[in-house]
């Protein structure tokens, strides 16, 4: 069980906006940071700070062996076989280019087919069709159900001896869809091609095995899970990773430098051109063990019961329109009648309560939804059923505010 | 609940342009300009009729939110029937009010559009304001 008194590790949380307490419904943008996390970061830069790899000096190690301790403490989390799967990027995003540059360019060539979901979030989409223009390759779209869900029968249908990618999204961050990750990665690896997997809306909310799931390459952002920005990363399978090119050059990815030709490390650090992110490594290791003393268990758990509550509680509104599958994550993304979804932001805002308004960066399955914005309020460990209660006064006051002050 | 505060934004006039649009529509011979805002998904569509350096008619579609669609409808209001410096400055003098700097109220009798001034107060929504005047730059520089 969470109960409120978590609240006391989020200082932010502890604030008033436009006169009422915060009621932060906007985890799946960003999540807020513990204590845990802050001082982490802090304690690294007061005492630890150095670079890494390099330093004789015994800094130097102490540097090393906390960027080096996060690597391991990011495998054991998503159980990986080796440290070496692990790879520190500034986030999903960058995970995904480096897969789609690294592993796309040597492996896709013209008339090859790359399977992506109506769903994908741009950090997902974007890269495969730039490298669908690199390299002549096609882009193929698994149909989704009407509520937002794909079926293995959907993938069947696209996949064909010309597939060499499969990138689907786990969790979609706008319908809150939980994808079979593990059934379409059998499929994928059926027709001889590779299974890679946006987690950045699953990791922070549930118990992930990428072993279990056995995909290919798997990214995620820290930020998403308590941990601090500009750290994210991309986990892939020690055989492809070992065959794959970098895509940044430079130091600490170097093994031998001439003045003509150089040669690589081996991996993960081929793939961390420069000074690595150090300090954002140990406050995702900080936050990673605050996930895991709370139990990931109970965190989906109390996210499934807020979620459940306000969809309860919204559908007592009338004209309310809520988007995504009955099954979903922790949470919710709709819009009011007569109300957009910006105007709707705005008097929420006004009333201390925090939502995400616009296409969430998903503008192709925003246009499958024939809605040119939404709002989403996305449920974490710290929020309370109280709050969603503050949420549905917000909703009402907000269709009184459209409905009668003009 | 008190919304003070938002009734500077959502005043009556703004709400009265959100729900009946004035030159909402086509032109069929006129230069079109498609701006998105790819921040929140607002699209408009500006097409304006500019003969011998004044711009004789003005008219948008699009989706947004009230705002963004409020001020496209007074923007087309504004600008018809003045010449294309004139409008470049009201674009100018408009962007100095939703920003919360001095603005001119001299020059031109600004009418419906000073109902917007409220923005100021929500940084948010600058972006949502100034969309259709964007496009009307960008429409009179490529008739220019």
């Amino acid at each position: 069980m969470i109960d409120a008194s978590i609240r006391k590790q989020f200082p932010i949380l502890d604030q008033e906006i436009n006169g009422h307490p915060l009621v932060y419904l906007d985890s799946a943008a960003s999540s807020q940071k513990p204590l845990a996390v802050i001082e982490a970061i802090e304690d690294y830069y007061r005492r630890i700070h150095s670079n890494v790899h390099r330093g004789v000096h015994t800094l130097g190690t102490h540097a090393t062996d906390a960027y080096e301790g996060a690597r391991e403490r990011v495998r054991s989390f998503i159980n990986a076989s080796v440290p070496e799967e692990i790879i520190f990027t500034r986030g999903t995003t960058t995970a995904i280019n480096l897969v789609a540059s690294s592993y796309g360019d040597a492996n896709v060539s013209a008339g090859d087919e790359i399977v992506l979901t109506p769903m994908e979030h741009h950090a997902n989409l974007i890269p495969w069709q730039q490298l669908a223009k690199r390299t002549g390759a096609k882009l193929r779209y698994v149909e989704m159900t009407p509520d937002g869900r794909i079926t293995l029968d959907a993938v069947r249908e696209v996949l064909s001896d010309r597939t060499k990618i499969v990138a689907m999204s786990h969790v979609s961050n706008v319908l809150g869809t939980i994808n079979p990750i593990a059934e379409v990665a059998k499929l994928a690896h059926e027709k001889g091609a590779v299974m890679v997997v946006d987690a950045a809306q699953s990791v922070p909310h549930r118990k992930l095995d990428v072993q279990a799931l056995d995909c290919d390459f798997l990214a995620f952002s820290g930020h998403k899970m308590l941990g601090p920005t500009g750290i994210g990363v991309l986990y892939g399978k020690k055989q492809l990773l070992k065959n794959m090119e970098p895509v940044e050059f430079g130091g600490e990815m170097i093994d031998y430098v001439d003045l003509y030709e150089s040669t690589w490390k081996d991996i993960p650090y081929r793939f961390e051109a420069g000074t690595p992110i150090i300090a954002g490594a140990v406050g995702l290791a900080a936050a990673i063990d605050f996930l895991e003393d709370l139990g990931l268990e109970n965190v989906e758990a109390h996210e499934r019961a807020l979620v459940t509550y306000a969809i309860e509680q919204m559908r007592t509104i009338e004209g309310i329109e809520i988007f995504g599958p009955e099954e979903r994550v922790g949470l919710v993304t709709f819009n009011l009648n007569d109300v957009h979804a910006h105007d709707l932001a705005t008097v929420l805002d006004m009333q201390g309560v925090a939502v995400r308004a616009g296409h969430h960066c998903a503008q192709p399955l925003m246009r499958l939804l024939k809605q040119s914005s939404t709002a989403r309020a996305s449920f974490y460990l710290y929020n309370t059923r109280d709050e969603v209660d503050r949420f549905i006064e917000g909703l009402r006051q907000t269709k009184e505010y459209f409905n009668y002050e003009f | 609940m008190s919304f003070n505060n938002l009734d500077m934004l959502y005043r009556q006039v703004i709400m009265d342009h959100y729900k009946n649009p004035r030159n909402r529509g086509v032109i069929e011979d006129g230069v079109t300009i498609d701006l998105n805002n790819p921040t929140c998904g607002d699209s408009l569509r500006l097409q304006l009729q500019v003969e011998d350096g004044i711009v004789k008619d003005a008219k948008f579609e699009g989706e947004g939110c009230s705002i963004s669609l409020a001020s496209a409808s007074m923007m087309t209001q504004i600008v018809k029937g003045k010449s294309v410096d004139e409008a470049l400055q009201l674009a100018n003098i408009f962007s100095q009010m939703v920003q919360g700097k001095d603005y001119d109220t001299d020059t031109f009798d600004l009418g419906d559009i000073e109902a917007l001034s409220g923005v100021s107060k929500f940084p948010a929504r600058i972006k949502c304001a100034t969309l259709a005047w964007k496009a009307l730059e960008k429409g009179v520089d490529e008739e220019a």
